[in-house]
């Protein structure tokens, strides 16, 4: 275990540190110390390596992590994993807005709630939050799905693409070419298998789905002149 | 960006560990907003009868002593003057309107900051380090205030144009963000008697507080009047005589995070200024809802 201090050394000095790592280290397991809200905490990880974060971190913390796992064992600032390629990074408290911006794989979960725009224009990345969603969540969503086990509040999935969005409380209103779906057997399986990455405890089969109705990004030659 | 602190002691005297504390804040913000550096203290209230102001001379040198002999021959000083700079804070046995009158007859070289009975307003073009320090902020006491670290984006930059601004009686206010209908609400409130000093839109948003204020109305109900009323970004802090708000707009991109103990409440545009509270791990942290009022009043 390696102990990394904030209060006595740079987040820069950290990330430098991270950056360095290859496939064969052994420094393996880190724990960073008094992160007092400071940016860009274990950013641009590339190794399957495991940090955990003791106390709240600031902005864009875990952003564009492959194969890393990071865990915040408080709150997380704006931009949370932002740009996420693979790996886990998980928030015990709460995220504030954009989390998993642009996410392209990987698994975040936040065991608290997320604030506005939680998985804007996510491409890919699976997110997992406890509680609820502020608003335009999941707004222009490629791919990845969205599991909510709270509420999503106004406008959630607006101008949607191919991101799927499950919530298990209520949805104040759905964005622009948002639509529930039906949610399948297939679906229930996705989000019980979420849940169980996610570690949480959560009925699956009382999720809501909700998808693009794909009027919106739709190319359609008969509207060619209306674009 | 910019940069917004805020902390509000729940209840008690004014306490010598506001200054350090909200220095400490401010410090951190200096990334946020290089431009200028401002803050609102709130201190203890002037005696009955007088009302404390802060006047803005044109630069340092300015001869302080002379302007409270002149003052001296007409109205009297219930409490010392004191002078930090290019800045006064002056308490004085007047109604405003005799003392605005006073000054619009033979100095118009100085400027208002803030007036009412507890207010006192300190800005500055330049980094949080280097304002507070010329301000003293960190041996000032008070019961809650208010700072801002700005990067400008709307008017220029200099000491008029720096946050927070204050319009009306121990109101003042810090946004972070920026109004797009600022010249039409300002004009319609200049035929409703509201003062402007600059082009700012900041000042705008305080002027129509204080106009909605003035109309009977609470803190909470005139912002809410705000939602509908002003358009643009922003997070705006309020500060009144026993009061502190929390307004962020309906889209609300503007970043802000409130935190709360037993003894504070405490609003920062990051949690980074916040960490350096005492207590600040306990806190109760949260972010504030769009377009939803927070408020409290001192008990």
């Amino acid at each position: 275990m390696i102990e990394f201090d904030l209060a006595r050394s740079s987040v820069r000095a950290l990330n430098e540190r991270l950056h360095r790592l290859t496939p064969q280290t052994t420094e393996v397991y880190w724990r960073v110390l008094n992160p007092n809200g400071a940016h860009a905490i274990a950013v641009g990880i590339t190794e399957p390596v495991q940090i955990e974060i003791k106390g709240h971190v600031g902005y864009y913390c875990a952003g564009m992590n492959a194969a890393g796992t990071v865990v915040v064992d408080g709150h997380a600032g704006t931009g949370l994993a932002e740009n996420i390629m693979s790996g886990l990074v998980r928030v015990r408290g709460n995220a504030s807005q954009s989390a998993a911006a642009s996410g392209r794989g990987g698994l975040v979960v936040i065991e608290g709630d997320a604030s506005t725009r939680c998985g804007i224009s996510m491409k890919g990345v699976d997110i997992v939050v406890g509680g609820s969603v502020g608003h335009m969540s999941a707004f222009m969503g490629q791919k990845g799905a969205l599991v909510v086990c709270g509420d999503a509040d106004h406008d959630l999935g607006d101008s949607l693409y191919e991101a799927e969005i499950f919530v298990g409380g209520t949805a104040a209103s759905l964005g622009a070419d948002c639509i529930e779906k039906e949610m399948t057997q297939g679906d229930v399986e996705r989000v019980a298998g979420l849940l169980d990455r996610a570690c949480m405890a959560a009925d699956a089969t009382r999720f809501r789905h909700y998808g693009s109705a794909r009027h919106l990004y739709n190319f359609h030659i008969d509207h060619a002149t209306e674009y | 960006m910019c940069g917004i602190v805020g902390l509000f002691f729940k209840r008690g005297a004014a306490t010598p560990a506001l200054g350090p504390l909200l220095a400490g804040m401010l410090s951190q913000m200096g990334e946020r907003g290089p431009d200028s550096t401002g803050f609102a203290l709130y201190g203890d209230p002037a005696p009955a009868g007088a009302f404390r102001v802060t006047l803005h001379a044109p630069d340092d040198q300015y001869d302080w002593r002379a302007l409270e002999g002149e003052l001296g021959a007409a109205f009297s000083f219930p409490e010392p003057a004191r002078y930090y700079c290019n800045h006064a804070v002056l308490t004085l046995g007047a109604s405003q309107q005799e003392f605005f009158d006073w000054l619009d007859d033979g100095h118009r070289e100085l400027g208002i900051f803030g007036f009412g009975e507890r207010i006192e307003v300190f800005k500055d073009v330049g980094l949080p380090d280097a304002v507070a320090r010329r301000f003293d902020l960190a041996h000032r006491s008070g019961t809650h205030a208010l700072g801002h670290t700005r990067m400008a984006t709307e008017s220029a930059v200099t000491t008029e144009h720096s946050h927070p601004f204050s319009t009306g009686l121990d109101l003042c206010l810090v946004h972070n963000g920026s109004l797009s209908n600022h010249n039409r609400v300002r004009q319609s409130l200049r035929r409703e008697g509201i003062r402007f000093a600059t082009d700012n839109d900041t000042e705008v948003a305080a002027g129509y507080l204080t106009w909605r204020l003035a109309q009977g109305m609470s803190l909470t109900q005139a912002l809410e009047t705000a939602l509908a009323d002003l358009d643009g970004f922003y997070t705006f802090a309020v500060g009144t005589r026993d009061g502190f708000a929390i307004l962020r707009d309906q889209i609300a991109c503007k970043p802000a995070v409130l935190a709360e103990t037993g003894d504070w409440v405490a609003m920062a545009t990051e949690y980074r200024a916040i960490a350096t509270l005492p207590g600040a791990a306990g806190a109760e942290i949260w972010e504030p809802r769009p377009a939803t009022v927070y408020s409290w009043q001192r008990q």
